[in-house]
């Protein structure tokens, strides 16, 4: 730490804490908010004079219980899972050749086509929706998962191939040739020299593209009307309103559960991801 | 041009740990260049980084042309340093990189130009002005650094192994144009390095350091001559000197100073430039038995280990020009020797040198 | 078992390299660029919901919305919001990330904490927004009250007064963003070797010199990731707006998606929610080129 003078040093520390303090609490707070209404009574919760930061009446599973015992919540995380499972899997089959081809086979213009393909990364789900309803229900995929099952590998495959562009750049060359020499083909060198090193990749792009489909709206709005077929990120905000009232109590503690275990796992692989946005430049 | 002096300088990293520095006291002469010279780990760059004000010690105290310099920022101490990267200001261009320190200080604009172009110069890189950094070469880099550690008129230069980032071509005439700089600005100047040959070919005197401590302060000749301990000894030199130990003593000397007999007893053919001075005063005899050669075109190395006596067995080196001609099959015993004011002895425990003995009597 | 290929041979490899690839470059085709052709094809034809009927109607689409009022706020708005939205994400991801910099005790768990808006399901984050700002029960209207600087009686209407409702729209923008922006500085502010502010401070730089004349404009090239991933995040999104205020008031909050969703999906006119879709493009295309001069940037350096 380079030496600064002794009453600017308090200061900044001040300052510093304070920054953080507040940022920390505005951006976390919703959830912390989410957390108090899951497990307060109604009665409490729809008290305008009650003051809101204390549980004035004991706290309540009510709320948690009534999500996962009259609501469909259960069956919208199972079917989240599974769409996202087998979304996972079409994207690594489709992605992880594609990406060491692009990077590895083809020279220049295998590294032109890899930017194209980032670029389709950018064209909205608000773009295709409308065009891709029609698609989906001409396919007769209308209200079923697997319309989006067919749809979401579109969203991670582009991105997914950058990752994984500059995962297997950074592999050396030397190892693939090494094993050559001792035999291997070229596909059987990627097989099984390249991908098992690569675990920490491919497990980014499994995360990423399982976070991507949870957190997916307008598709999931657009090709599936019943509820029972819904995904996670429609069916809490749409169904757990009966008419025109909202559950919120439950409806809290529906983002609570949802969002938590999405969040410690998008984190540990942070440092991925940043490597993908900021076109490797940065580690 | 100032003295740079620390007192009881210390740096604990961590609770409990040794320190990183611990409790060095020198001082420099006025315009001198002096070298910090040690590993990696030793400290150098850490004591460099406190004199700069980028590291605050733990205790200890700093001065700089008299006056304690603890509590001042880099900027109120008047120094100037050249990091090992040269740390040049990537979105600036050379010019606004040399300006850089001028602004900062808020030195009018107009005087920019005269004070940069002075420096630069001094440098010779004046038709370099408008380039950006990563257009220039290594060498040439390093002049816009200089130039912008200049153009302050600082009382002391800091340099950190500014050398190690360039290829081994581009050091030596690297090493050159910073030694004729210094030589034209006489300005107190201390670079830190982990290269014992920049060390003795560009310092006036050397710090020798390891382990956050100063083994010792001299001059190329006294560091290499008579090293203070067998740090010293060892780190200086190359190949380094032949360490044997016996009971509490350890005897050093250099690969250079182990000669064929013949040599020294003046019976071979001597060239010119080893007869007046190694074959002064007794020498002690030493049987080396050969393990293998090498020929390295202007000198021969022998390798080898000692035959009979008490250092039995122990492995040694010796050094020779080539031109004396002789043949070293391994396996076979010669008869070798040293002058015996070029055994050092050490004390075993401490490293340190010792009187102790004389040294022909250790080898009896 | 077929004979190993030399390290260099191109012959094998060319082939190899297209079939592998070939599936991720099939899968874009058909579900990407042909429904892109086919928004362009929509725009210009007069496709419902629930008709098979399909004829080309020339610029009719396009007329008629740029009459609408609805279509004139929506184009409006997404732009507004998408700016206003950028700068304050800008500086106070800026100012976040200067202070995550060092490391500290708890910074994992703080940057986990910092990290939920941006992690979260948007459509979750945005409802959890709106039970904080419901018109009567909202905790913000309730510390405001308590502070006497409002009257219990006269709450704001958060969601329902239009000024206000646009303010919050931008509000749960910004909340999203700034983590995802904040962690790319981050990045990049640690990409940038630590000697450089070392120097600054040796040649006399105080904190802000350093800041505005040497760590910003070294940063640029990150700065503008973050900007341009940013655009697009608020530029396109229709969720925030769909659950926040599903357009409302009187459109005040609309936007060129949720208008889209609205049309299309909602109000079964296909085309003419292609057609406003559609005007997503050039900012897309804006874009796109941004990035890629970015990207070509990355590689000369």
């Amino acid at each position: 730490m380079s030496v600064r003078a002794p009453g600017r040093r308090v200061a900044g520390r001040l300052l510093h804490v304070g920054v953080l303090v507040f940022f920390t609490g505005a951006l976390a707070f919703p959830f912390f908010w989410m957390l108090i209404a899951a497990f307060k009574q109604n009665i409490d919760l729809y008290t305008v004079e009650n003051n809101p930061f204390k549980f004035n009446l004991p706290p309540t599973f009510e709320h948690v219980r009534f999500l996962f015992t009259q609501t469909r919540f259960l069956r919208w995380l199972g079917n989240t899972a599974l769409v996202g499972g087998i979304v996972v899997a079409i994207t690594l089959l489709v992605a992880v050749p594609a990406a060491y081809s692009l990077a590895r086979l083809t020279g220049r213009w295998g590294e032109r086509l890899g930017i194209a393909i980032f670029l389709t990364y950018l064209i909205p789900p608000t773009l295709l929706f409308i065009p891709l309803s029609r698609v989906v229900g001409l396919l007769g995929l209308q209200d079923s998962i697997f319309s989006l099952v067919l749809v979401y590998p579109s969203m991670t495959i582009p991105f997914s191939i950058w990752l994984l562009m500059g995962f297997f750049k950074s592999i050396p060359r030397e190892l693939e040739d090494a094993a050559m020499v001792d035999g291997l083909t070229r596909f059987g060198a990627f097989l099984r020299m390249v991908v098992p090193i690569s675990v920490s990749g491919i497990l980014t792009v499994v995360i990423f593209s399982f976070t991507l489909v949870t957190q997916e709206f307008v598709y999931a709005l657009t090709f599936i009307s019943p509820e029972a077929n819904q995904m996670i990120g429609v069916g809490v905000p749409i169904f757990l309103v009966r008419g025109d009232v909202y559950y919120w109590g439950s409806l809290m503690a529906a983002c609570l559960v949802a969002s938590l275990p999405i969040g410690i796992l998008y984190n540990l692989f942070l440092d991925r991801f940043i490597a993908g946005f900021t076109f490797g430049s940065v580690k | 041009m100032a003295i740079v002096e620390t007192r009881h300088l210390t740096k604990v990293f961590k609770q409990g740990e040794l320190g990183a520095v611990n409790d060095v006291s020198l001082a420099t002469e006025e315009g001198e260049f002096l070298v910090f010279l040690g590993p990696s780990g030793s400290g150098k760059t850490t004591l460099l980084r406190m004199i700069a004000g980028l590291e605050t010690p733990t205790s200890g105290e700093i001065r700089i042309g008299g006056r304690v310099v603890n509590d001042l920022t880099p900027r109120e101490r008047r120094i100037a340093m050249v990091f090992q990267s040269y740390a040049l200001y990537p979105h600036l261009t050379v010019y606004k990189n040399i300006a850089f320190p001028l602004k900062a200080q808020g030195i009018p604009r107009a005087e920019h130009r005269k004070k940069v172009e002075w420096a630069a110069g001094l440098l010779g890189i004046g038709r370099l002005l408008d380039r950006k950094p990563r257009e220039l070469s290594g060498g040439e880099r390093q002049r816009v650094a200089l130039a912008r550690a200049i153009v302050r008129e600082p009382e002391v230069f800091l340099l950190d192994e500014p050398l190690s980032n360039l290829d081994a071509k581009l050091r030596a005439s690297a090493r050159e144009e910073l030694e004729r700089f210094h030589e034209s600005v006489r300005t107190t100047t201390i670079y830190v390095t982990h290269d014992q040959v920049e060390a003795m070919a560009m310092g006036d005197r050397i710090v020798v350091m390891n382990f956050g401590e100063v083994r010792q302060i001299g001059t190329p000749a006294e560091v290499y001559d008579e090293p203070a301990d067998t740090f010293v000894a060892t780190f200086l030199g190359s190949p380094p000197m032949n360490l044997v130990e016996r009971d509490d003593l350890i005897v050093g000397f250099r690969p250079e100073h182990f000669f064929p007999v013949a040599v020294l007893a003046g019976r071979a053919a001597v060239p010119e430039h080893l007869r007046a001075h190694d074959r002064e005063g007794p020498y002690v005899p030493i049987g080396l038995r050969v393990t293998h050669e090498e020929y390295l075109g202007s000198e021969r190395v022998v390798y080898g280990a000692l035959d009979g006596g008490p250092f039995d067995g122990k492995k040694v080196i010796s050094r020779m020009p080539s031109t004396l001609v002789a043949r070293y099959e391994p396996g076979t015993v010669h008869a070798f020797a040293v002058t015996e004011r070029h055994l050092k002895l050490y004390d075993r425990a401490t490293g340190k040198r010792t009187a102790g003995r004389p040294p022909r009597e250790v080898w009896r | 078992m077929r004979p190993a290929a030399a390290p260099g041979d191109p012959g094998q490899g060319r082939f190899l390299g297209v079939a592998m690839f070939a599936p991720a470059v099939l899968y874009i085709l058909l579900l990407i660029a042909v429904p892109f052709g086919l928004a362009v094809l929509y725009a210009f034809s007069d496709a419902r919901i629930g008709s098979t009927s399909f004829h080309l109607v020339g610029l009719e689409n396009f007329r008629s919305i740029l009459q609408s009022p609805s279509f004139r706020k929506a184009l409006r708005n997404s732009i507004v919001f998408t700016l206003v939205a950028q700068a304050i994400v800008i500086v106070c991801s800026n100012i976040l990330s200067i202070a995550l910099e060092k490391p500290f005790r708890g910074r994992g768990f703080v940057r986990f904490l910092i990290l939920l808006p941006w992690v979260a399901p948007v459509s979750l984050g945005t409802i959890g927004w709106k039970w904080i700002l419901d018109s009567i029960y909202s905790v913000i209207t309730w510390v405001l009250v308590a502070l006497h600087l409002v009257k219990p009686f006269n709450t704001p209407m958060w969601l329902g007064e239009p000024h206000l409702a646009m303010a919050s729209v931008i509000l749960v923008h910004c909340w999203r963003l700034i983590p995802f922006s904040t962690v790319i500085m981050l990045a990049g502010r640690s990409a940038i070797s630590k000697e450089i502010p070392e120097a600054a401070a040796i040649d006399g730089a105080g904190f802000w010199r350093t800041t505005f004349q040497i760590n910003l404009p070294m940063m640029t090239p990150i700065l503008s990731v973050a900007v341009l991933f940013g655009i697009i995040f608020t530029f396109t999104d229709m969720t925030v707006v769909y659950i926040l205020t599903a357009g409302g008031p009187y459109d005040s909050t609309q936007t060129l998606p949720s208008l889209a969703f609205a049309t299309g999906i909602a109000g079964s006119d296909l085309a003419a929610g292609a057609a406003i879709s559609l005007f997503l493009v050039p900012v897309l295309v804006l874009v796109a080129y941004g990035m890629l001069r970015l990207a070509h940037r990355a590689e000369v350096v």
